[in-house]
């Protein structure tokens, strides 16, 4: 299944629960405010590193370069468009948005 | 015209009074289940509050909708959810919730979120 997160994980735990709830066949496509959580050299970032040992982690392009931190995405997160967006939800029903 | 019947998981995880979203949602449920749709109901993060015992809104003037998840059985609503780890938590165990659920761990959701054809959250 697919999982999209679009708030920070410094500020919300949703993340955090979206993680909880993702097994090794799951995608998460991090998206507007959730980009931060594809950053490197943040509390939450050995978070990330540990989650991207299990787990498949898209950060969707545009979010991250309107917000200035293409150069901060950890590596092992991959960028997309939205068109790559698209594949990826129609490859991995169900979607759970996490809000 | 008859639509196909999905499976349909609701996740629930703000709490119940501060927004409109955990009424909202139990509103999606009821109709969704009216429909002849197959509706599971998740609780999880703050969520679980939404099944707190003993919920008064008289001081609020808003609607108490907590009795309403016991009504959800009669409404072929069979399947309730609430996550091991968002209970511990806060501190709760299923004797603080206001009715019998399936109480399943994190792994145990996650794989049946893989099954349903449709999730709504809030």
């Amino acid at each position: 299944m697919l999982h999209t997160v679009n708030k920070s994980p410094l500020e919300r735990n949703v993340f955090e629960s979206c993680l909880r709830h993702a097994d090794a066949t799951a995608v998460i496509v991090l998206i507007e405010d959730g980009v931060y959580g594809a950053m490197k050299g943040t509390a939450f970032s050995p978070r990330l590193e540990q989650a991207l040992q299990t787990v498949r982690i898209y950060a969707l392009a545009p979010d991250i370069e309107a917000r200035g931190i293409r150069d901060k995405i950890a590596d092992g997160v991959t960028l997309l468009d939205y068109g790559g967006f698209v594949d990826l939800v129609t490859q991995h029903a169900p979607v759970m948005a996490w809000l | 015209m008859t639509a196909a019947r999905k499976k349909i998981m609701v996740v629930n995880r703000k709490p119940p009074h501060g927004s409109i979203y955990a009424l909202e949602s139990l509103e999606i449920v009821l109709i969704a289940s009216a429909f002849g749709q197959d509706v599971s109901v998740v609780f999880l993060d703050d969520g679980v509050f939404q099944l707190a015992k003993s919920q008064n809104t008289r001081g609020l003037e808003t609607k108490n909708f907590s009795s309403t998840y016991r009504a959800l059985e009669d409404y072929e609503v069979k399947t309730l959810l609430v996550e091991q780890e968002s209970l511990s938590v806060r501190g709760l165990t299923a004797a603080d919730l206001l009715l019998p659920v399936e109480i399943v761990s994190a792994a145990e959701l996650a794989i049946r979120m893989t099954q349903q054809d449709m999730i709504l959250s809030s």
